[in-house]
Parts: C-alpha cells; structure tokens; sequence
C-alpha cells in the first residue's frame, strides 16, 4: 500500500489524507516526527495549545519481518520540558499502522467545545473521528478491553489514561500490546499532550496489507544476518533471564545507583530488587521470565511477573521504574514494586517521572522513604483522581520540587534524571545536560561503555573523552530511533560487525536505495540538529545545557565525587 | 590473600552471590575466575571496590572482587 500521511484536525473535526512530501520520503519514527514538529508548530507555541500537533509515526522497518522494528514514535512539544520531544514505545500499533501504508498520523488542533471527547479510528481510507463517552475516565486497562469488546482483539490501541485526560505533564501514551497490556510511550508528558486534543484513543484497524519491500531476497538474507547477530550477543541472553532489571546490581557495585532522593551512589537493599531476585520470584510463582512486547523481538526483555498467588501482576517490570521506587525512594520489595507499576500503567505516567517525584516528595516530609503503601495510596486515591497532591505529582519531579521549596530536584529542562548518577559515570552527565529533550538516558547510553564494556571502555569517573561518547552515541540513537528498532539492537550493533551493515542492507532492500553508514550517521546528525534548532528557536540557550547546581556541590557515596565537567567542555558536544 | 568475591547475574547458578575466600598472595583477577570454572569468554565485566578492573590485575588483601557476565539493558 502507497504511504501517506494522515491529518486529523480536532478543531473542526475533519480528515485528511496527504501523499508523502519528497522530503519527507527518507524518514521514519523519530526523524519524521521530530521533522514534522520542527516544520509545523510554532516554537512558542503553549504544548497544550491548539497550535501544538502530536505526531505520530512507525519506523522505516516497521511492518516488515525485520527482527526487532515495532517501536511506534510519538512527538510533539513537550508540556514537561518545553523542548521537542520524541518518546517510542513497543506494542502491536506502528507495525499495523505501517501495513496500512500511514507514515505518519498527525493531530492538531484543539476542540472549542472542551466539554466532549473523541476517539480515533485509522484503517485503509485514513482516519475517522468519533464522539466517546463511555470510556471517559478510564484507565488504560479497561479502555483497552472497551476497544476490544467494540472491535475484537486484534485491534491496535494507544491510548491515555485518567492523568492524560487531565494533562498531567508526566502523563505518558499507551499502545495496547499482543497480551493486552500496556507498553508506554513514557516520557515528555505527550499523554497530556492527546488529552488537551480530546483524544482519549486511538484504534487500529487490522489489516491483511503487507509493507511492499523493494527486493525481498536481499531483505531476507539481511534479516538473517541481523537476527543472528541480536541473538548470539552475549547481552540478549541476559535480558532475556532477567530483563532490564539486571542492571541494578552491576549500576549499585559501580557507586552510580542513585538512592534516596539522590544522596548516595548504592542503595542497602539491592539485593532484594535486583533481577536475580525478580527472576528467582517469576520462575517460584509460575510467571514467565521473558516476553516479547511485539511480534518480532528476538531479545525478549519483558517479562510476566505475577503477584503471590501467582496471577498476573505486571509486564514490561524495567530496572528504571524498579530503580526509581526501589533505590531512589528506599522502597525494598518487589511486590510494591509491581503494586505500582501496574497503577502507573493503569493511570498513565510514566514510570520514571512519577517515581522521581515521589523521591523528592519523601525528602520534603509528603510522605516516608520505604512506604510503599502509601506510594501505592498515593497514586491510587490522589493522581488518579486529580487532588491537589496528586495534580502536584502528576507533574513530575520539577512540580513537587517548587511546591514544596525544595533544592536537591534532579531534573535537567524540567525532565527527571533517571537510573545513573551523573557525579559518578560522568558519561551520562553530558547526555543529560545536552539531550535535546531534557534528561533521558535512551539519548546517549553512556553507560554501555561507562560501565558495562559494550562499544569498548571509558572510565565512568574521568573527564576525558565523555562529549565525544556522548556525542557519537548520541547521533547514532537519533538514527537507529528513525527505523522503528528496538535500542537494544545498540548492544549487538556496538560491538558485532555484521550488524550495523545488515541493519542498512534491510532499509535499501526495503526501499530501492542505496545508503551508506555516512548516510546514516548523517541522518543522526540532522535530526539532533533540526531538534536543536527548535529549541533554540523556543527560547533554550547553552545555560539550560547544565545539570542541576546540587551534583556540583554535594559528593555521592561510595567515590565521593562531585559533577565536575564545565559549561564550556559540555557546550563543546555541539561542535559537530 | 582472604577476599570478598561477588557473582552476578547467571554466574551464581550452582556457586554463590558472595563468599570471603582465600587465595594465593599474586593471584590475579583471571586466576580467581578460572578457580570459579567460569567461562572467561562469558565474562564481561570485573570490579574490585567498586572500580572496573582487568583480568591480570592482582587484588590485595580486603579487596571486594565483582564479577559480571556481559550485560545490558537501560
């Protein structure tokens, strides 16, 4: 089926389908939202506006029988940093919106009437508005089974929960998975983002239209290749027995696990979160250590973790969310944990932002370190509902910061700091301080060299040589976030020859073209480029390009180091 | 020399999560490996207190020795 994009316009409710601008041909995922965003909206534009649009597009690989290329890019400006934003996700949608020939979806505008809600309908003549009532402050859960019950099982899904209805600025973007469940576009607050459009979901028709693929035997002799080279990595076989999450013991030894509110670098009960443990919980209780979060992954980092008697409990259990609850907020079990992963899936916030928050409410006196309970209660009876605490932390860590006239709130342009204190892997520190979309450590993964010996090694405490892995990292991420695949091809495309070049050899067979890794890495480079651009053309300067003044100051245990790169060395990263 | 020793990840299966030993004085972070019977090729990534470390450098009495396999996530 011809690509296209399709055009909503919830300010008239009307539709459109557009052929695919010349220049626009080249681009997927991240490079076409980001493009998009950069050429339509006004940089100055309010993100809860009608002038803002949220974009939303699968990568160039999506729908083929490429290994791993399911991810679904969302964009917009972001109502939580104020700078452009992209955050992707898994689940089934970019690969049915891809089979139905739709490049990109785009929603503008606003409703004048704010008192209604929509849904959206996509299938093969484009995008059809609906009026809705009857899944009005739901979760996503039972939104989810509300769709299903309408349009059978096999429809995709992506949708907001009750905080994207009240555009909380952590509230994040859901697409419905093959079991059902929740994978998220998490980051940036683009849930708020479809709730100030009147969105409340998006279904996806079904289809039995394939992706045409320009030379298909040169296509399925380089999936093989790739494949083959994402299954014998060393690291593929760890994330698939302990997922995400086997990162906290190795990030703890290492001195840069951030732990109570960011006041030491290893947290005294790691033990007990570690994925070691998360494993040993799955396997005794009947879960299943690993899942795929779509058809197609050949790594299989999720998982099925389920509660005491053994019956579902949560999926997608990552060492992010897991660090965030656990070491930032001191909160020591697993099953509260998953408590609250499952709400946050269910209400729709993102599973760093929220937790982050939270850490910093605990060392305002909101509430204990370790409570789980009341974290759980929290999010329950406060967020979900849109109380003043609630609307306070469904804002992110930045909000409880200010209400609350605290110091120590780590967050850069707004957005919280994830899973690695920058004072002791310095590395991530410039991804943090340069990301053109606030802190987000899926930017630059420094930590794969800082720590874990993939891409060859950096001494996470040293000065030298972090812009420019942040740099190269940084560009390529831009790129690999452009063909609909999965970040964790990185770890196999670091360190296995054969992968990159197949990973190439698959977007020329599929589209007749002939790039080389120049190209590529020029595409990286564009994109964080027209990224920038927006930015600074939204009123950000070099001095937002800093981490905040508190990992200057205080030293974090065990290496009692401080964040001590200067302005000038990180302003340096754009020398490109 | 006597050592804390760490196993991570699926080195602990039929070993341990962590054990004081003793070693011989010159023991190198590779020998110790080897005395676990791990694959060396598995292994991705060493640390003694809490520092990365390479395979032929030699602990000193105290030292806490961390040993991973190649692993990733984020």
């Amino acid at each position: 089926m011809a690509d296209k994009i399709v055009r909503v316009n919830m300010s008239d409710l009307s539709t459109k389908v557009e052929a695919v601008p010349e220049e626009w041909q080249g681009l997927g995922g991240r490079g076409l939202t980001s493009t998009i965003v950069a050429a339509e909206v006004k940089p100055t534009a309010h993100p809860l506006g009608r002038h803002n649009k949220l974009v939303l597009a699968p990568g160039l690989l999506s729908g083929t029988p490429a290994a791993n290329s399911g991810r679904l890019s969302c964009g917009a400006k972001s109502p939580l940093t104020g700078t452009i934003k992209e955050s992707n996700a898994g689940g089934t949608s970019a690969m049915m919106l891809a089979k139905l020939g739709v490049k990109a979806l785009v929603i503008e505008g606003k409703p004048a009437d704010d008192s209604k809600w929509f849904s959206l309908h996509v299938d093969q003549d484009g995008a059809a508005i609906r009026e809705e009532t009857e899944v009005i402050g739901m979760g996503n859960f039972a939104t989810v089974q509300a769709v299903i019950q309408r349009l059978g099982d096999k429809v995709g899904v992506i949708s907001i929960g009750p905080a994207g209805e009240m555009r909380m600025a952590a509230a994040n973007i859901s697409v419905k998975d093959p079991d059902n469940h929740m994978r998220s576009a998490g980051r940036g607050g683009l849930g708020a983002v479809m709730g100030a459009k009147r969105v409340k979901f998006i279904s996806v028709a079904p289809t039995d239209g394939k992706v045409e693929i320009a030379d298909p035997d040169a296509f399925k002799a380089a999936n093989r290749t790739f494949a083959k080279a994402l299954v014998d990595n060393p690291v593929s076989k760890a994330l698939a027995q302990y997922g995400t999450n086997v990162l906290t013991n190795i990030i703890n030894e290492s001195g840069g696990l951030p732990t109570r509110n960011f006041t030491s670098g290893q947290f005294e009960g790691h033990e007990a979160i570690s994925g070691e443990t998360m494993h040993d919980i799955i396997v005794a209780r009947g879960g299943k250590p690993k899942h795929n979060c779509h058809k197609g992954c050949v790594i299989q980092c999720s998982q099925i973790y389920p509660d005491l008697n053994g019956e579902y409990k949560t999926s997608g259990f990552e060492y992010e969310t897991i660090w965030a609850m656990g070491a930032d907020c001191c909160i020591d079990n697993l099953d509260s944990l998953a408590e609250a992963d499952s709400l946050m899936d269910d209400i729709g916030v993102d599973s760093i932002e929220t937790p982050v928050a939270f850490g910093v409410a605990m060392e305002a006196g909101v509430l204990e370190f370790g409570d789980g309970a009341e974290l759980c209660r929290i999010l329950r009876e406060e967020v979900a509902k849109g109380t003043p605490l609630g609307r306070i932390i469904g804002n992110g860590a930045a909000s409880v910061g200010k209400a609350y006239g605290m110091t120590r709130v780590p967050v850069v342009k707004g957005q919280a700091i994830p899973a690695y204190d920058p004072r002791a892997i310095k590395g991530i520190g410039i991804t943090y301080a340069t990301s053109t979309q606030g802190a987000d450590h899926t930017m630059g993964y420094t930590i794969a060299t800082n720590i874990l010996g993939v891409g060859g090694t950096l001494d996470p405490l040293s000065k030298e040589g972090q812009v420019e892995l942040s740099r190269n990292l940084q560009i390529a991420t831009a790129a690999i976030d452009s063909t609909g695949m999965c970040l964790f091809i990185a770890f196999a495309a670091l360190d296995d020859a054969t992968c990159l070049p197949a990973l190439i050899d698959m977007i020329n067979a599929r589209f007749g073209i002939s790039l080389t890794a120049d190209d590529v890495t020029n595409l990286g480079k564009r994109i964080l480029k027209t990224e920038r651009d927006f930015n600074l053309r939204a009123g950000f300067t070099n001095k937002d390009d800093r981490l905040p003044e508190f990992f200057e100051e205080e030293p974090i245990a065990p290496h009692n180091v401080v964040w001590d790169i200067s302005g000038e060395i990180i302003d340096s990263f754009w020398d490109f | 020399m006597r050592l804390t020793v760490k196993l991570f990840a699926y080195f602990r299966d039929n070993r341990f999560k962590r054990q004081d030993l003793e070693f011989p004085d010159g023991a190198t972070v590779e020998d110790i490996i080897r005395s676990f019977d791990i694959d060396l090729k598995e292994v991705g990534v060493t640390m003694i207190n809490s520092r990365h470390c390479v395979l032929d450098q030699v602990p000193k009495e105290g030292d806490q020795l961390a040993i991973f396999p190649a692993i990733g996530g984020g």
